[in-house]
């Protein structure tokens, strides 16, 4: 394995903080997966696995890693996999990665809202931050782990500290609140659910998950209480499969699949395109509105966030649900900021 | 369904979408470790209108988190032995990664006890529920679990060779993996058959025939050789009694559904290795290199030509091809007779 490290070391490029993707389209990306060992992470490292451009797959978990490592390594893909394990492991996983995927940390249980996981999950975020800023400052990160609402301010908070933040290449991803948008949507109007698109914007939580029917194409035409139902539908997805799980985890597959095509999209803005703009909706650092972060649609680049698109335009219930959620959105990202200020991990 | 292909120009229209039909794929197993995985990259296919998720275990959480994946199609959860044939129902396709896996030290033949049932049961419903679908397993021992799913399918009257598959995808994805490692090159830029079963040395890449050629002497070969056909048990070791490969399998297993789908689309020049009833050589069952098509097994490649040293290891796996499959033709019979089941004549 250490044979295998030093080889992908020495065919790199050198790596320059801020600057990845100076290698051209032809440089294979390393991304590293924190948390691989788990029902989201490895059916994402299996779909990862089978990118073109991920030359280097590096996957960490508190442990059973070499056996998953093993497992993917027969794949006949170009990506070779690594893996490491524990605190000690986290940085060499991380060590000049492009990307950081992190689904790691506890799922809920019936009966549990994301909030719920803060305490648990919290030390997550704080050594990823740390590890991050000590090992791959330029990276994309993208947060799984929940509550994405919180998580995402307590990275900020601790890579401001070190000096280390950008705003444009920390991500919180709600991918899965769009895909199960154009899934129910698609059911309802009978279409090809890939063919439908909206902005989902806010936060990842209940009433914070704020899906903009309004902007929806194909055009969404549903009485008022339809209406309504979608969005609770949309809502409280994630705990439609936390109950039918009955306590034996949350979306894993439906997760998995989210987070590779978020993942592929910041490949594909990092190789950048010509003919395409990519265009994915993420949890971010914002001044879109007065909460500090804010899920909108980006356009995204090679350092990340190219443009934030910000608001759509929005009907007068979308306005007002807007301004309902705010302060609850808003006490999550200070309760994130304050642990983020406290903790030491 | 034609007129949805011209609303977004990039929506890839499935290549076996050529006749309007309902496509209906099953996956047996589908709460395991390759189950859930080889759910994902299936349902991740366009035009599949119904994929049913069956287990022993609750299915109805994972139907419900993968039918939240954006894609064309219904997912539909099925639990426990008495919703099997409902799951199976008109299904086109019937995958099966219901089992156990090995545990360290353990041989792929040990596992027959515990998942010879599993062919049983299975070909017993497919028989009932979906008599015309294309079979494949997934399920090891494959080279007495397919004997037996034909004993069983030939007991109900609804056997069809041509419809009858074990899995063997990832033995040719391992050879291709290794070799193009080997070689510095893409690991998917190698085509290498490989024939013979699904277990040590009846596991046979025919080496002397790979593309782009392999350049190596006598006992790099046997090297190679020999990493394939261990590669599962590296697998079993590296995962220290946590189970054997799942991701490698459903990736692998994924992509021969794929094919299978072609075939049964109508398109052209889809060639498999699986392990299948043949009259190719004495072994009545043997992995080789078949074409797919709309029916299951179009047409049976000749063994490709073979190196001195492969011949001599082909005349070594045969007479072990022939025994395992006795085992489970003999398993099969046990089976049908304790429910009074009569076996077909030979």
């Amino acid at each position: 394995m250490f044979a295998l490290r030093l080889c992908t070391q020495v065919s790199r490029v050198p790596f320059e903080a801020f600057n990845f993707g100076r290698g051209g389209s032809m440089r294979g990306l390393k991304v590293a997966v924190v948390g691989a060992v788990g029902g989201i992470g490895q059916p994402l490292t299996l779909l990862l696995k089978q990118n073109p451009h991920i030359s280097v797959l590096s996957i960490h978990d508190i442990r059973n890693t070499a056996g998953v490592a093993a497992d993917l390594s027969h794949i006949n893909t170009p990506a070779t996999v690594c893996n490491f394990e524990g605190k000690s492991g986290l940085k060499k996983a991380m060590d000049k990665a492009d990307i950081v995927v992190i689904p790691a940390g506890l799922p809920r249980k019936p009966g549990m809202r994301r909030e719920d996981l803060v305490d648990v999950n919290a030390s997550v975020a704080c050594e990823v931050a740390h590890a991050a800023s000590a090992v791959c400052p330029g990276a994309l990160l993208a947060f799984i782990t929940n509550p994405i609402n919180v998580i995402v301010p307590i990275v900020a908070t601790i890579l401001k500290a070190k000096g280390t933040y950008d705003p444009n290449r920390l991500f919180g991803v709600t991918t899965l609140d769009v895909v199960r948008s154009k899934t129910f949507i698609g059911d309802i109007l009978n279409v090809d659910p890939r063919t439908v698109d909206l902005p989902v914007i806010g936060g990842h939580t209940g009433h914070t998950i704020l899906p903009i029917l309004s902007q929806c194409q194909p055009l969404y035409k549903g009485s008022d209480e339809e209406r309504q139902a979608l969005i609770r539908r949309i809502q409280e997805a994630g705990t439609e499969v936390v109950k039918a799980k009955d306590g034996l985890g949350s979306a894993t597959l439906s997760m998995a699949y989210a987070a590779y095509h978020f993942v592929e999209s910041l490949i594909k803005g990092i190789k950048g395109s010509k003919d395409e703009c990519i265009v994915e909706c993420a949890y971010v650092d914002s001044d879109v509105t007065e909460a500090k972060f804010f899920a909108t649609q980006l356009i995204l680049g090679p350092q990340g966030i190219k443009e934030n698109i910000g608001l759509p335009e929005m009907d007068d219930e979308e306005k007002q649900a807007l301004e309902c959620m705010l302060p609850n959105l808003k006490k999550s990202i200070e309760n994130g900021i304050k642990l983020g200020e406290e903790m030491s991990c | 369904m034609f007129l949805l292909g011209s609303l977004k120009s990039q929506t890839k229209i499935a290549p076996w979408r050529v006749v309007i039909r309902t496509l209906k794929v099953s996956v047996v197993g589908a709460g395991g470790g390759i189950g859930q995985p080889l759910s994902l990259l299936i349902r991740r296919s366009p035009g599949i209108d119904e994929l049913a998720l069956h287990d022993l275990s609750e299915m109805k959480g994972i139907a419900a988190d993968l039918s939240h994946v954006s894609q064309e199609g219904k997912v539909i959860g099925f639990t426990g032995e008495v919703e099997l044939e409902p799951a199976l129902s008109g299904a086109d396709v019937v995958v099966v990664a219901a089992g156990m896996p090995r545990l360290p030290g353990m041989l792929r033949d040990q596992l027959m006890a515990a998942n010879g049932s599993v062919a049983v049961k299975v070909a017993t419903a497919v028989s009932n529920a979906c008599p015309g679908a294309l079979l494949a397993f997934i399920t090891n021992p494959i080279n007495m679990i397919v004997p037996t799913a034909a004993e069983v399918l030939k007991a109900h009257g609804a056997y069809d060779p041509r419809r009858l598959f074990g899995i063997t995808t990832l033995d040719v994805v391992r050879s291709k993996k290794f070799i193009g490692d080997a070689m510095k090159i893409s690991p998917d830029k190698v085509n290498i058959p490989v024939i013979g079963g699904h277990a040590g040395i009846t596991i046979l890449p025919l080496i002397s025939q790979c593309q782009p050629e392999f350049k190596g002497g006598r006992e790099d070969v046997q090297k190679m050789t020999h990493r394939i056909q261990e590669a599962g048990t590296e697998v079993v070791n590296a995962k220290a009694g946590k189970g054997s490969a799942t991701l490698s399998m459903a990736f692998a297993g994924a992509h021969f559904v794929d094919s299978l789908l072609r075939g049964i689309g109508g398109q052209e020049g889809i060639i498999e290795c699986a392990f299948v009833a043949s009259e190719l050589t004495e072994a009545p069952f043997i992995a080789s290199l078949l074409e797919l098509g709309k029916y299951g097994i179009k047409r049976y490649l000749p063994l490709p030509p073979m190196s001195v040293n492969e011949k001599e290891a082909f005349e070594k796996l045969l007479p072990v091809l022939k025994q395992n499959a006795n085992e489970g033709i003999d398993f099969a019979r046990k089976s049908l007779m304790e429910k009074a089941i009569p076996a077909a004549l030979p």
